[in-house]
């Protein structure tokens, strides 16, 4: 009998293991998922749900200011992601280097800037790219250039931007990196430097491809990370000038609580999710296809 | 030859040095400028040397912003959430990758799902809920829809399965109950995984930014992120020797955690990242 009991304890306990976790999850997690996908087909007033169609997602894909978003978002995309991972690729590739002292020094040193939260890296980078006084202006000026108009100029508001999530997420990015590197065996640089190859050609013909894995999953959380950013815009720039950071994101979060659109701002969101899904799909393919 | 290799060389501290300033700077500029009067943080060329300035910007900030109260809430629902996560999700992961049991293949599909969708597309129903509970502006409001996250069930599933099998039979042989394997025998010998997940699970509840945003609506119970946002809203004077004097105040706490678990803040991010 006690045997009976403890092997049907052992059946059911899996259950209860995880049924704290399931219940909270149901709640806020997928039913909010499910909800917000109702929602986007519908106009929400404080009386219920309207049943509206696809009109939510035809206002968007008509919306001049949302595809503005969108463009903002991606130029900021593919400036940003890739020359962050390929300076990323390089400090991890000269910190592993066997010739290089002082590494656990230079790896906390890169690590650092992840452990600021979003709102006060930016608080701080306005002050420093603060036009008329700013540390970096004044730097510039003192060299004898002109001071970059960062906040009332489109182009140098969204470099600004890039230039801080660079700063943040660099060292993140080569700390996975140089995991990645410490898994690649030194017998094959070996071999490449007796074949004659530089240390230019190693990093492109073996270090870059045997890090792809690594790098291609430093790509899909950074596009995934950059087509979420809404605090570094709201912070800085509050979108402007001229919409010019306005991003995906903060568009969808405008709409739902700055005029309570809730059915637009839940369509904004699965567009996005939908942006998300198939970005992700396509690096995974392009990366499969140029397997070297 | 020798030379050419020496210059190299020095090219790659230089750039190594370099990047290392840039990384370093705006921390020592905040710190610095948090001791400085308007003035002096706006001097031309810039005074990089802290002044004693440090309480006098304090009192400013505490005549905008109660931001004592905003430490507090800051520690007491990041401290909340991530117990609740580390301890919900070592359960689960614990489940997960120890039982076999029906179902168990389409749920875990399910919370891989939902990690591919980013958390705004909950934002908004999440909002709809607060508003119907009457939650809105109240701790509840901040903690309760955060105790649980998918990623925390798949990081300690990861961990979970390098959890020798035997130790878990040798228990149940004498007789330990399934829930006395789970705290007395997995737990215990997991922390270092656990203590991994309380850390960036910490960190992200620190610098949660939106949500609070959001839902809460009162200065005395804002979290340190909103009060430091609102110091530079339209309308308000922005002063930065305050506000940097807030920043710090902020950061500290993260600081102090960074100083006394720095592998662990490594190895989170590690296997959030590398094993998924």
């Amino acid at each position: 009998m006690k045997d009976f009991f403890r092997k049907n304890m052992k059946n059911i306990s899996p259950y209860l293991f995880i049924a704290p976790f399931f219940m909270l999850f149901i709640v806020f997690f997928l039913y909010p998922i499910f909800y917000s996908l109702v929602l986007s087909f519908s106009k929400w007033t404080s009386g219920g749900l309207e049943f509206v169609g696809i009109q939510n997602y035809l206002y968007l894909l008509t919306d001049p200011v949302f595809w503005k978003s969108l463009l903002n978002t991606g130029q900021i995309l593919v400036i940003q992601v890739p020359i962050m991972l390929l300076l990323a690729c390089v400090v991890a590739v000269l910190i592993n280097s066997k010739h290089t002292k002082y590494k656990a020094l230079f790896r906390l040193g890169f690590f650092v800037p992840v452990i600021i939260d979003l709102v006060t890296y930016s608080l701080v980078f306005s002050l420093m790219f603060n036009e008329r006084y700013g540390i970096i202006n004044q730097f510039l000026t003192s060299i004898g250039m002109k001071g970059i108009p960062w906040f009332s100029n489109g182009i140098w508001a969204k470099v600004m931007i890039a230039i801080a999530m660079t700063w943040r997420w660099t060292g993140y990015n080569s700390i996975i990196i140089l995991s990645g590197l410490q898994s690649i065996p030194g017998t094959i640089y070996e071999a490449a430097t007796i074949d004659g190859a530089n240390k230019i050609d190693t990093f492109f013909k073996i270090t870059i491809p045997m890090l792809k894995p690594v790098l291609l999953f430093c790509m899909i959380l950074s596009t995934i990370g950059t087509l979420q950013l809404f605090t570094e815009p709201y912070m800085l720039t509050k979108g402007g000038p001229n919409n010019e950071t306005l991003t995906a994101i903060y568009y969808i979060y405008d709409r739902a609580f700055g005029s309570f659109k809730f059915g637009l701002a839940s369509a904004g969101a699965y567009i996005v999710t939908t942006i998300i899904g198939i970005l992700s799909y396509i690096q995974l393919k392009v990366s499969d296809g140029g397997e070297i | 030859m020798n030379n050419k290799k020496e210059f190299t060389k020095i090219l790659v501290y230089i750039f190594l040095g370099l990047g290392l300033v840039i990384s370093i700077y705006p921390f020592y500029w905040m710190l610095t400028a948090s001791t400085l009067n308007e003035a002096q943080i706006f001097k031309t060329p810039p005074k990089m040397i802290p002044a004693g300035n440090f309480l006098d910007n304090l009192s400013m900030l505490l005549d905008q912003m109660p931001i004592w109260n905003g430490l507090f809430n800051s520690l007491f629902v990041s401290t909340v959430t991530t117990a609740s996560i580390v301890l919900l999700s070592a359960l689960a992961g614990y489940a997960f990758s120890k039982f076999h049991f029906k179902g168990s293949k389409i749920l875990f599909a399910i919370i891989l799902l939902t990690m591919m969708i980013p958390y705004q597309v909950t934002i908004v129903p999440l909002f709809i809920i607060m508003m119907k509970l009457g939650w809105i502006n109240s701790y509840k409001a901040l903690i309760i829809p955060y105790l649980v996250t998918p990623f925390g069930v798949f990081l300690m599933r990861q961990q979970m399965f390098a959890f020798p099998e035997e130790l878990i039979e040798s228990a149940r042989v004498d007789g330990c109950s399934e829930l006395g394997i789970f705290f007395k025998i997995v737990l215990p010998n997991m922390l270092p995984a656990c203590a991994a997940l309380a850390i960036i699970t910490f960190l992200q509840q620190w610098g949660n930014f939106m949500w609070p945003l959001i839902v809460m609506n009162t200065q005395e119970k804002f979290t340190m992120p909103l009060m430091l946002s609102m110091l530079v809203a339209p309308g308000q004077v922005t002063k930065y020797g305050p506000i940097m004097v807030g920043s710090v105040i902020g950061i500290i706490p993260i600081a102090i955690l960074f100083i006394f678990f720095q592998k662990q803040f490594v190895s989170g991010m590690f296997n959030g990242s590398v094993k998924g």
